[in-house]
């Protein structure tokens, strides 16, 4: 199949659940869906269009908190980036690591790093930083630094280890 | 010459001790022991358990997760023994002091005898550092 | 009933950016699971990257793996470029295959040598170092440094390759074959190597797919992915090559694609020199700025694909840059190809994906119900070493002979 034919098959597939779909060049084709209708996309993207999951990036912004999934469909020279919008005040959405195993850690990775809950995930647990990592911290999102900053100026500092 | 200094200066045992590295200095002292620069020559042997250890080597900052851990495996080293900090990142913490996750520099948790910046070392460095070191513990002049 | 037996191994050790904790469930010599835990080397290199413009971040990318220290970069610089529709001249384009390359062989002489010592053959782990070096010497002739070399930029390349040079650089690449040839000959051909790898930490291609594996550990498995041919960047589209695949899907088949990918990468290496022979012009198309948008930039590391994502808001920052190396997705195969194996084959199962040595180092194995230690590091590796001298006299051959060049 042509990179055009791939493309129109996942218009026909995905149907009402495109938002946007836009093409920036031949290798780049970003698609915008709706949190709900990820589980669908996904499954359209692996099963019927055989893609190659990269990764997902999680982005803050100020409209919310952004998913990017990242697929590429190596025959065709072309990676599809599946975007998705959700509220920063309570982002959650379904978790497709039942359906592709890849997204497993991706998914825990996102979940300690931005504060995104993912809904039947099989095994949620910190992933990169520490098991008794303080709750509602969340590393990447726009409002962290400062508290880090805050920490280091009240902060005694502590005396050198020595040898016994 | 004390009899420990003495024992510890003629055969060190070297434990390789990586922090949150990002693998350069732990290959640049792994290609230190291999035949072109051949550490061994100087009676130096890479050991695989830290209860044989004379000789540190420490690359890396620590981290959240592995500064405690770093901590327990220094201690259980039989004293007297000797830390080297390799690398721009044990030395100061490089360019992850800024980080979320940097925790505190390595002289907090570990005394270090010797500091060796880099990026990573070149093995010439290193061996010339461990030759110093020698001549140090020796009580000799530089 | 057997004993159920939890084995940790690690935890902090430096492999890529991602050193792992692994917990062996065995019962008596068998494998029954595979608990991965990572975290230990995290350094928040995203997070750090959103206050550093744009040149400095090709810096601290550098930093993220010391082995793979210009994968990153050029995935990173493509990103950038592909944010801010950039072109890049095209004699930069054959200056970055060429480090690229250099650094697969280096890379892969490393694994080659360290599974050598995991089989119990320090003499293949000596040897394939001591070659090592002689890539790091055409290295420290072009760059100035044996490692982080710093030779990519957005828009091109840093620095660039003296014509006078290229003869030399010629006369040194030359000589890697006949040393390539030896391990080829050494590993290959050898029944005792056979026997301890072949078999082994078998992962099939539906594994590869679901997983999403990449590099060599899938294209052992029979899945041709590679990032280089798949989409062309580089100058990987103007010079000719082959993509190595092998079908068993074994520790074996994954060492023979290595080998074979280095004698791929002299290939590219050649032709990239006598390009850059009659290719002229500048080689930085030195970018004033980078507009608003998003980029993906991938490449093909040694070990796989590296990603990044760089998202720009106009400011000499990157809003938001996620990268993802290829253990990430490779690592967690290890669940797969690790059960049902021995104790003893687990090392080379956990190394055969080409994490690094440290993890093995820093074993002990912990009895749950008695809480007693049984055996430590240096054991793990001793078990795996007897077992090839075992197999070395079941079989009656000598292991692999490399003769004096």
């Amino acid at each position: 199949m042509t990179r055009d034919e791939v493309l129109a098959m996942a218009k026909k597939n995905l149907g009402n659940t495109i938002i946007d779909f836009y093409e920036k060049s031949q290798q780049r084709v970003s698609i915008e869906v709706k949190p709900e209708d990820i589980l669908e996309t996904t499954r359209v993207m692996f099963h019927d269009l055989h893609a190659r999951f990269q990764t997902a990036s999680g982005v803050d912004t100020p409209n919310g908190i952004e998913i990017i999934y990242h697929w590429a469909l190596d025959p065709m020279n072309c990676v599809v980036n599946v975007r998705t919008k959700l509220k920063r005040e309570n982002p959650v959405i379904d978790s497709c690591a039942n359906l592709v195993k890849a997204t497993e850690w991706i998914e825990r990775e996102m979940w300690e790093m931005l504060g995104i809950e993912f809904t039947n995930h099989p095994d949620m647990k910190h992933l990169l930083l520490k098991e008794d990592w303080p709750e509602g911290k969340y590393p990447l999102r726009r409002d962290y630094f400062t508290e880090i900053e805050n920490k280091k100026t009240t902060e005694s500092e502590t005396n050198e280890a020595r040898h016994d | 010459m004390s009899f420990a200094v003495n024992a510890l200066t003629r055969s060190l045992n070297v434990f390789h001790l990586a922090g949150s590295a990002c693998n350069n200095c732990d290959i640049e002292i792994l290609a230190t022991l291999t035949p072109k620069y051949d550490l061994e020559r100087f009676g130096l042997v890479l050991v695989g358990s830290i209860r044989h250890a004379d000789l540190i080597l420490l690359s890396g900052i620590f981290n959240k997760k592995s500064a405690i851990r770093v901590k327990e495996v220094y201690e259980q080293a039989p004293k007297p023994v000797v830390v080297v900090a390799i690398g721009g990142c044990a030395c100061s913490g490089g360019m992850f002091r800024d980080s979320y996750n940097w925790d505190q520099p390595v002289n907090k948790y570990i005394p270090i005898d010797a500091y060796l910046p880099g990026c990573p070392p070149k093995p010439e460095a290193m061996i010339s550092a461990v030759v110093k070191l020698i001549t140090k513990l020796r009580g000799k002049k530089l | 009933m057997t004993k159920r037996t939890i084995i940790p191994i690690g935890p902090y050790h430096a492999l890529q950016e991602e050193p792992e904790f692994f917990k062996l469930h065995v019962e008596g010599e068998k494998v029954v699971g595979l608990e991965i835990e990572l975290g230990y080397n995290h350094r928040g290199i995203e997070k750090l990257s959103e206050s550093k413009h744009y040149d400095q971040t090709i810096f601290l990318v550098e930093r993220i793996c010391g082995i793979c220290s210009t994968s990153h970069p050029i995935a990173c610089v493509q990103a950038i470029e592909d944010a801010g529709d950039i072109e890049v001249p095209e004699r930069a384009l054959y200056i970055r295959s060429l480090i690229g390359e250099l650094e697969r062989i280096h890379s892969h002489m490393l694994w080659l040598g360290l599974a050598g010592h995991f089989l119990g053959f320090n003499t293949i782990w000596m040897w394939a170092w001591r070659y090592r070096e002689d890539v790091l010497d055409v290295f420290e002739l072009i760059t100035g440094n044996r490692n982080h070399y710093a030779m990519m930029k957005a828009g091109g390349v840093r620095r660039d390759i003296k014509s006078e040079d290229i003869p030399a650089i010629k006369k040194m690449i030359g000589n890697l074959v006949k040393p390539l040839t030896l391990f080829k000959n050494a590993v290959v051909d050898d029944p005792v190597i056979h026997a301890r790898t072949k078999g082994v930490g078998t992962l099939t291609a539906q594994q590869i797919i679901d997983y999403a594996a990449l590099g060599p550990t899938a294209r052992a498995s029979g899945v041709l992915i590679d990032v280089r041919r798949d989409h062309p960047h580089a100058a990987y589209g103007l010079v000719d090559w082959d993509v190595i695949v092998a079908q068993n899907g074994d520790v074996f088949d994954k060492a023979v694609v290595r080998i074979l990918e280095m004698f791929e990468s002299l290939k590219i290496i050649d032709q990239c020199l006598e390009k850059l022979k009659t290719v002229t012009g500048p080689i930085d198309s030195n970018p004033r700025e980078i507009k608003p948008g998003e980029g993906v930039g991938h490449y093909e590391a040694p070990r796989g694909e590296v990603f990044h994502y760089i998202r720009s808001d106009g400011t000499n920052r990157p809003a938001r840059h996620k990268v993802r190396a290829p253990s990430f997705m490779n690592i967690v195969t290890d669940r797969e190809a690790v059960i049902g194996q021995t104790v003893s084959d687990a090392t080379i199962i956990l190394a055969a994906v080409d994490p690094c040595y440290c993890c093995t180092e820093r074993m002990a194995a912990i009895d749950v119900n008695s809480g007693k230690k049984t055996f430590t590091s240096a054991d793990m590796i001793r078990l795996s070493q007897a077992k090839t001298e075992q197999v070395k006299k079941q079989l009656g051959a000598p292991g692999p002979q490399i003769k004096l060049l």
